[in-house]
């Protein structure tokens, strides 16, 4: 084989001087071998050193069948190594690993109890299902056996086998309630442990051991007034280790149980009160305490206490302790907010705090502890965190901020004047939202427009870069432009604005390159509208706009085109159509930019009647309702239209007059035309139906046939019902389509049901269409 | 306990113990990645981090990192004790331990770690059963080998 063996030692200090991987790479191949000609001397130093090459990262699987033979071999300590392998390198996923069973077995019936020791420490560590079943007999004997020595190990190792087999509970419920009078306080944890464990995962064993409260109870209450103890005491604390368990254990059985959370009530108050937290023992000791008093049914005074416990934590000075009041305090925020109410400015205070998860959780709490009375201070700390805190807490701020002054803004004023400025602190990390709920609640603000002109102008005459500020303030400026020229406002200091600044800050902020194209839009559209709002001169405007026309980015070009176009050829329509926006429906959630009329197309044009207002409805920008009811049902996505169509149509189609095709039973049939000019040959009807008396018309269904010349398409109905004489008409559009310029004729099917009566059927011809209808 | 992890300041894994049944790629992964959380925490920041659906309680002696990965509802403090515990165990076996001699015998730190804890739980809450339960492992191993090499001696191996 060439060199002997390495010993461990030599291996060790062989990796770490080595550069390369040339030597493990070159020891794993001879323990290979070795492990293949079955060496027994060499068995334990070659595994320790394939367990060492392990955990160094390397793939160590050829060594599994080692770990069985070693463990299975009478030696000790090849036992121990075996054993200590299979813990490495055999958990259950391992298809070798059910072959520990019989060994594991067999070493747990060994005379030894380290023998023993070693198969429980295997069987409670890594143990599978299958392998818990089988040997469970072997454990239970073991941890009911009150001489075994390897007692203590046997109930550790049930623990892991009734987390793997709950059904293996009824086993040792027997055990731990025979287990629970004992006094060794090793043991008590143990018991206590399994006890847990059983009763988290069966709600049978749970109602089991309600009736062990007293005596888990009194184990507390016991260490409590004991003394020192060097076994078992840490920095004058009594067993903390049992004490955690026991409170654990009552945190359990308390819940759901209001018998049971009393028993225990006194020995909670005592444990809170007694225990010293000079050091993170006793702070740990405490904060068991108060998880179980906030989760069990305790009397108030308790739950007051436990609160104000946290409450000082998180005056700590010790960061471990601020972080896990903070936490605790988070989840208790949610079921009463009222009892952490004084304990607010230490939150607050903790937002300054250097560790990010501890300002995160700081954060989190202040916001979760905002009510309508304390709104105002609260935002203005807030403000203040948002102001200086690292880039990544912004956008969880902002929107906490947001989202609160939302909830609780005590006055419009206030609530856009918080928006504003979280706008200007957080910059582009605001939510999506946040621009288009501010320039809602600006619109809906109407008394106050002045005023926030006024801040708007001075914001983005001093900065042109947040985004969402720009966007909001650009919009605005468009709509209230005129605002800034009248100097009446009694609230901000007076800003002497020239009526040529406010065009010259548009035009800036749409040729910086720190505007995204969003924005670009929004200040294009802006521009136009000034060209309206404000008296002067306007070739400046036109100037811009028409600069924009020949633009790369396809949206502004187009929209500098249709603008240029309001200028020259439509300039009469120019002030209707850059009329001032409606007030807003709160559940809008498009932006405010232009977006060409969208439903159906030509939708507003379906009444014979065409008013200027109108035409204004088109530039309804946040898409409400269809201001016009004879859009049928259903209608397709908005198509983005050229403003340009639709002027044309204003201008050069007259209107056809609508003919009432048929009047009986209470119902009325009426058409209204429209011929699109893109297409010579198509004619659209839209049919309504209404009812002249009281009562509903139900299944009302229209049928239409035409010359074979002719097509005629029908779409769907708005509905099949026709309502009384208050309701919406129900309306169907007809495509009837005309090549031949043939006479337009038309023969009807009605059918219909009555308010009372039996179903009808009508069939009408109609000839007497309007000439234009057709030619 | 899911798992506890001993590692450098260069982050080179000194012992890991599973309490949880994990596929060895997979736990690479999670090795690599809470390596990489922990060693970029500042001195001054708490010892509590949350990662993935654990929380991670860390603290460090000397040039060793002892990292445990705890459910939801453990408590994060008793953990910090429970680290400090299996920390004076070592230190009591090894004589005022250093982090060689964990490298060069690691096999000793876990043989400590499995008598301190089982399933990810403490076994028992005496310090000293603890080091006496590995007192007595050892003399039988002592023991054990001792017979063997008198018989090697005479050449009867």
């Amino acid at each position: 084989m060439g060199d002997p063996l390495m010993t461990l030692p030599e291996l060790i200090r062989g990796v770490r001087g080595a550069r390369t991987q040339e030597l493990v790479q070159r020891e794993c191949a001879r323990i290979r071998g070795a492990i293949r000609t079955g060496d027994p001397q060499a068995g334990t130093t070659n595994l320790t050193k394939l367990l060492y090459i392990h955990l160094l990262g390397y793939p160590a699987h050829f060594g599994q069948m080692e770990c069985l033979k070693l463990l299975a071999s009478p030696q000790f300590h090849q036992k121990r190594i075996g054993y200590l392998g299979a813990a490495l390198l055999l958990d259950e996923r391992q298809d070798a690993h059910l072959l520990l069973t019989n060994s594991i077995k067999n070493d747990l019936a060994h005379p030894s109890p380290c023998v023993q020791g070693l198969a429980l420490a295997c069987l409670g560590c890594l143990g599978s299902a299958g392998m818990c079943r089988d040997l469970v007999g072997e454990v239970q004997r073991l941890a009911g056996d009150a001489l075994a020595p390897m007692r203590r190990k046997a109930v550790a190792c049930a623990v892991h086998m009734v987390r793997k087999v709950p059904e293996l509970s009824d086993i040792f419920v027997p055990i731990c309630d025979r287990l629970l009078k004992e006094h060794s306080q090793g043991l008590l944890h143990g018991t206590l442990l399994l006890i847990t464990e059983m009763c988290e995962r069966r709600p049978d064993v749970l109602n089991h051991f309600r009736k062990a409260v007293p005596r888990v109870v009194e184990i507390l209450h016991n260490l409590e007034v004991s003394g020192y103890s060097l076994e078992h005491s840490i920095m004058g604390v009594s067993n903390p280790f049992l004490q955690v368990r026991a409170l654990r254990l009552l945190r359990v059985l308390g819940q759901g149980s209001e018998e049971a959370s009393e028993a225990m009530n006194d020995t909670l108050a005592q444990v809170a009160m007694n225990t010293e937290t000079s050091h993170n023992v006793g702070s740990a000791v405490l904060y068991e305490t108060v998880l179980t008093i906030t989760a069990v049914h305790s009397a108030p005074g308790l739950r007051v206490l436990a609160v104000n416990i946290l409450g000082r934590f998180l005056l700590s000075r010790d960061r471990n302790i601020r972080s896990v009041a903070l936490m605790s305090l988070l989840r208790l925020v949610r079921v009463d907010q009222s009892a952490l109410q004084r304990h607010r400015a230490t939150v607050l205070a903790c937002l300054r705090d250097p560790d990010p998860s501890i300002h995160r959780r700081a954060l989190d709490l202040s916001l979760a502890l905002m009510t309508g009375a304390n709104v105002r201070t609260m935002t203005q700390e807030l403000l203040g965190f948002l102001e200086t805190c690292p880039p990544a807490m912004k956008p969880p701020c902002a929107s906490g901020l947001l989202f609160a002054a939302e909830r609780f803004a005590p006055n419009k004023r206030w609530h856009i004047d918080t928006m504003l400025q979280v706008l200007t602190m957080a910059g582009s990390l605001v939510p999506d939202n946040a621009v288009s709920r501010l320039i809602q609640l600006i619109v809906g603000a109407g008394e106050l427009h002045p005023y926030i002109m006024r801040r708007l102008y001075g914001a983005l005459a001093c900065d042109i870069s947040q985004q969402p500020l720009v966007q909001v303030a650009t919009w605005c400026i468009g709509e209230y432009g005129d605002l800034l020229l009248a100097d009446s406002c009694e609230e901000a200091e007076p800003v002497q604005v020239e009526e040529g600044q406010v065009p010259a800050l548009l035009e800036r902020v749409l040729q910086s390159h720190l505007s995204l194209p969003p924005t670009r839009a929004l200040a294009l559209t802006a521009l136009m509208k000034l060209s309206t709002r404000l008296p002067g001169d306007i070739d400046r405007i036109r100037r811009i706009v028409s600069v924009f026309g020949s633009c790369h980015d396809i949206e502004l070009q187009q929209r500098a085109v249709e603008y240029n176009a309001l200028f020259r050829k439509y300039d009469h329509l120019r002030a209707s159509v850059l009329e001032k926006m409606p007030l807003v429906r709160a559940e809008e959630e498009e932006g405010a930019e232009v977006v060409a009329p969208g439903g159906q197309k030509r939708a507003p044009f379906s009444t014979a009647q065409e008013e200027p207002s109108q035409v204004a409805d088109l530039l309804d920008l946040l898409g409400g309702p269809p201001a016009d009811p004879l859009v049928p049902a259903g209608s397709d996505t908005p198509v983005a239209e050229s403003l340009l169509d639709l002027l044309e149509d204003v201008t050069t189609a007259p209107p056809i007059p609508p003919l009432r095709v048929w009047e009986g039973d209470g119902l009325r049939l009426d058409f209204a035309f429209q011929r699109p000019p893109a297409d010579p040959h198509l004619l659209l009807i839209t049919a309504s139906a209404s009812r002249t008396q009281p009562g509903t018309t139900l299944g009302f269904l229209l049928q239409a046939a035409v010359p074979k010349a002719l097509q005629v398409q029908l779409e769907a109905p708005s509905g099949t019902s026709v309502p009384g004489p208050d309701g919406a008409p129900l309306s169907q559009q007809l495509r009837v389509r005309n090549p031949g310029q043939a006479p337009l004729r038309m023969r009807l099917r009605l059918a219909y049901t009555p308010p009372a009566g039996v179903p009808v059927q009508e069939t009408l011809e109609i000839n007497d269409f309007p000439a234009a209808a057709w030619q | 306990m899911r798992f506890m992890l001993l590692f450098s300041r260069q982050g080179k894994l000194r012992l890991q113990k599973w309490y949880l049944a994990t596929s060895d790629k997979e736990k690479k992964k999670m090795v690599r990645e809470l390596m990489q959380v922990v060693l970029a925490r500042k001195p001054k920041m708490c010892s509590f981090l949350e990662w993935r659906d654990l929380k991670v309680v860390y603290k460090r002696y000397a040039s060793l990192y002892f990292c445990c990965a705890i459910e939801g509802q453990d408590n994060e403090l008793i953990t910090l004790e429970l680290i400090h515990r299996y920390v004076e165990l070592l230190d009591k076996y090894f004589g005022s331990v250093c982090e060689l001699d964990i490298i060069f015998n690691f096999e000793k730190a876990y043989f400590i770690l499995d008598e301190f804890l089982m399933g990810g739980e403490i076994q028992d809450t005496s310090k000293k059963s603890v080091l006496k339960a590995i007192e007595q492992a050892d003399l039988l191993q002592e023991e054990d080998e001792s017979p063997r090499s008198v018989l090697e001696e005479m050449g009867l191996a």
